[in-house]
């Protein structure tokens, strides 16, 4: 099976230190995979080089054939492959707080991918409802719980359908009920053939739900 | 007479406790040959004014010279009544309305109102009548300006008020107005300081007035003895003296002292003027003008505000996504505009540029308030839109949204709920603010009221009229802004 994707000797520097040091992992269709390590180690960096949110030294990143390479990060003009190619979960959500929860998910829809109110409506409606938070749509981002708000994240970078979706510490605010289910969701996503590279310091999350995991130490 | 006398010694020593000094007030700002500061020590003043204050101070007394004080022109009636002097002078004109609530002296200097215009005009405009349409300038408060006001029901001309009697010659020649109606004396002194040209003074008169000396209502015994001390300067030629040393002698004062020596009494005040009437009546007579002008504060900071908020979105937008230099430039015009004095941007826009351009009074409050008031909004708005979390910022490019579009779709909409309670007090604030534009000719509420005031002499009624309508226009705004904040911030919270 081919890998969606590739990061091959990623090397990031802040201040002349490294925060990343030739990394290499690869994510496959259908795969969930883990990047483990305690805070600081560069999991978060890792996702932002990917989602091209952040510039990178040395290295190669290579998703489903969309290349980046080290260097400033490129335009938004040359990017627009990459970003209907990948999503990224935010470990604060980051929901656009003048916006319902519906909106949230319809809004790339509609202004990115210029579907009609109604089938943004119809896609979100569904998304939402398959995430377990369809009751939700009319709330605004600040009357929902934790748990509600990163399911419309989830939602959102859902969308427009990216191959590979990037989560950051999805635990982190979960108590052990919503941990499970949020597992469960995440097989279920992969199940439809997208991969997902999962960054998370929960090792008892990812030795349950995740194929493999990579280990970033500092 | 022993009890006048007595009276007079104490009013003359009750004076900031300095005995037997007769402090005198009026306003060096208005230049010779009234009141001006002496060239050769710029703390002494001199003027035939100052010199019919010494000679008044000799009569009755009271040392060789008298002192004193600075006030401006339009308050001299409100400090007299307050005590910071004894006798206002520096060309104060014979009303009713003053005689009526303060003690006046007898006229001792008689003036002519004439009309100034450019030469090309001085063939066709003979009158107020000749002016309709017209634009006629002249100083605020005075006899001139009702005159004006009066014509203006009748003629349907356009009087135009200056804060000084400077200002309005120079409009004539700039083509700002068409005609200037003053004071011999002041239209004399400008048509000298240009040189004799640029405009001409008509021969006929459009009215004729008096200067008198104001005292504080209560001190009547004074002012007659301060009456039988002109008298006698008139009599003895000293008066006479003093003028054609300044140059301002002419038949017509040989006349009025005849008839003040042969009459024994003061000529009455001949002159137009709104006569002191009930309160109600008062208010009655002044809303319409009022309403006026609070229309015109309104105008003004409507439009300013307007256009501050495109000139803030572009100085924003400048700031925050601009190249380098663009950053520069508008952050060096940020600068300087919250650097420097309203005051100063509006004399510079309307006098200042009078040279290259010739705006129009009020285009030129609206473009100094709005230009200046826009590198405040474009703070606000910076801050509004760097308080929206770069983490939601960078959610919309994961999603594919181009820099325009997330502008749009989500920083901007969050922005703009930030930015509204700012901007609202901005909007107030700008609402009083305008009322600085008066010193560029345009009437506002505060400059209405000022007249008002001086009219009727007193503060206390036209003053809580301003308020009323300043409130009036004011606490709608903070209450709809803190409406729009309920329901948008509802919308987010």
């Amino acid at each position: 099976m081919s890998a969606l994707l590739v990061i091959d000797r990623l090397q990031v520097r802040y201040d002349s230190r490294d925060v990343l040091r030739a990394l290499s992992l690869e994510v496959a269709r259908g795969e969930i995979v883990a990047l483990m390590g305690p805070s600081g180690a560069g999991k978060t960096t890792a996702l932002r080089a990917v989602a091209a949110l952040q510039a990178f030294d040395d290295g190669r990143i290579v998703v489903d054939g969309f290349g980046l390479t080290p260097g400033p990060v490129p335009p938004e003009s040359r990017l627009r492959a990459l970003r209907r190619r990948v999503g990224l979960v935010f470990q604060a959500h980051a929901l656009f707080e003048h916006l319902t929860a519906l909106d949230n998910v319809t809004l790339a829809l509609r202004h990115v991918l210029g579907q009609s109110r109604t089938d943004a409506d119809a896609v979100a409606t569904k998304l939402l409802s398959e995430l377990d938070v369809g009751g939700r749509a009319a709330a605004w981002p600040r009357q929902l719980s934790g748990g509600e708000a990163q399911r419309v994240a989830i939602a959102r970078a859902l969308a427009p359908d990216p191959a590979l979706l990037l989560m950051d510490e999805p635990t982190a605010a979960l108590d052990p009920a919503r941990r499970s289910a949020l597992g469960a969701t995440l097989r279920r996503l992969c199940e439809q053939g997208r991969g997902l590279l999962v960054a998370t310091h929960d090792a008892a999350f990812a030795r349950e739900f995740a194929d493999r995991a990579v280990n970033l130490s500092t | 007479m022993t009890v006048q006398i007595l009276s007079l010694a104490v009013a003359l020593s009750m004076q900031h406790g300095q005995p037997r000094v007769l402090v005198w007030g009026g306003d060096a700002e208005g230049g010779a040959p009234f009141v001006e500061a002496d060239p050769a020590d710029p703390s002494r003043v001199r003027g035939f004014d100052v010199e019919v204050a010494d000679r008044i101070a000799r009569g009755l007394g009271a040392g060789p010279t008298a002192r004193f004080v600075q006030v401006q022109w339009s308050n001299i009636d409100q400090s007299v009544e307050r005590g910071d002097f004894t006798l206002g002078l520096s060309g104060v004109e014979d009303t009713p309305a003053r005689r009526a609530r303060h003690a006046v002296t007898l006229p001792y200097f008689e003036f002519r109102e004439v009309l100034a215009v450019r030469p090309d005009d001085q063939n066709r405009i003979h009158d107020l009548g000749d002016l309709r349409g017209r634009r006629v300038a002249t100083l605020g408060a005075t006899i001139a300006y009702d005159l004006l006001i009066a014509a203006r029901d009748s003629t349907g001309m356009i009087p135009v008020s200056f804060d000084d009697d400077v200002h309005p010659y120079a409009d004539l020649v700039a083509g700002r107005v068409d005609a200037v109606l003053l004071d011999h004396i002041i239209a004399q002194r400008a048509l000298r300081r240009m040189g004799g040209r640029g405009f001409v003074i008509l021969a006929q008169p459009v009215a004729v007035g008096h200067y008198v000396g104001v005292l504080a209502r209560a001190d009547s015994v004074l002012r007659d003895s301060i009456d039988a001390v002109l008298r006698e300067a008139m009599h003895d030629g000293s008066l006479e003296q003093i003028y054609r040393r300044w140059s301002v002698w002419d038949d017509s004062q040989g006349v009025l002292f005849e008839r003040i020596l042969r009459t024994g009494a003061a000529g009455a005040a001949g002159t137009p003027g709104r006569s002191a009437s009930t309160v109600p009546a008062q208010v009655v007579a002044y809303l319409p003008s009022l309403a006026r002008a609070a229309g015109v504060t309104l105008l003004v900071s409507t439009l300013s505000m307007t256009l501050a908020v495109f000139v803030g979105l572009a100085l924003a937008s400048g700031r925050l996504y601009g190249s380098t230099p663009l950053r520069i430039l508008t952050t060096a015009y940020i600068e300087l505009i919250r650097g420097t004095p309203l005051l100063l941007q509006l004399f510079v826009i309307y006098y200042g540029l009078s040279g290259v351009v010739r705006l129009p009074a009020l285009l030129a409050a609206v473009l100094a308030l709005g230009l200046n008031y826009g590198a405040y909004e474009a703070e606000i708005y910076r801050g509004a839109l760097e308080a929206v979390s770069r983490t939601q910022l960078e959610a919309a490019r994961t999603l594919g949204f181009s820099e325009a579009q997330i502008l749009r779709l989500v920083r901007g909409p969050q922005a703009l709920r930030y930015a509204l309670a700012p901007m609202t007090n901005d909007f107030v604030a700008l609402l009083k603010d305008s009322s600085l534009v008066s010193v560029i000719t345009v009437v506002e509420l505060t400059k209405q009221t000022a007249i008002y005031a001086t009219n009727v002499g007193s503060w206390i009624v036209p003053g809580a009229l301003c308020a009323i309508v300043y409130l009036a226009m004011s606490l709608p705004l903070a209450r709809l802004a803190r409406r729009l904040e309920r329901r948008w911030g509802g919308r987010a919270a």
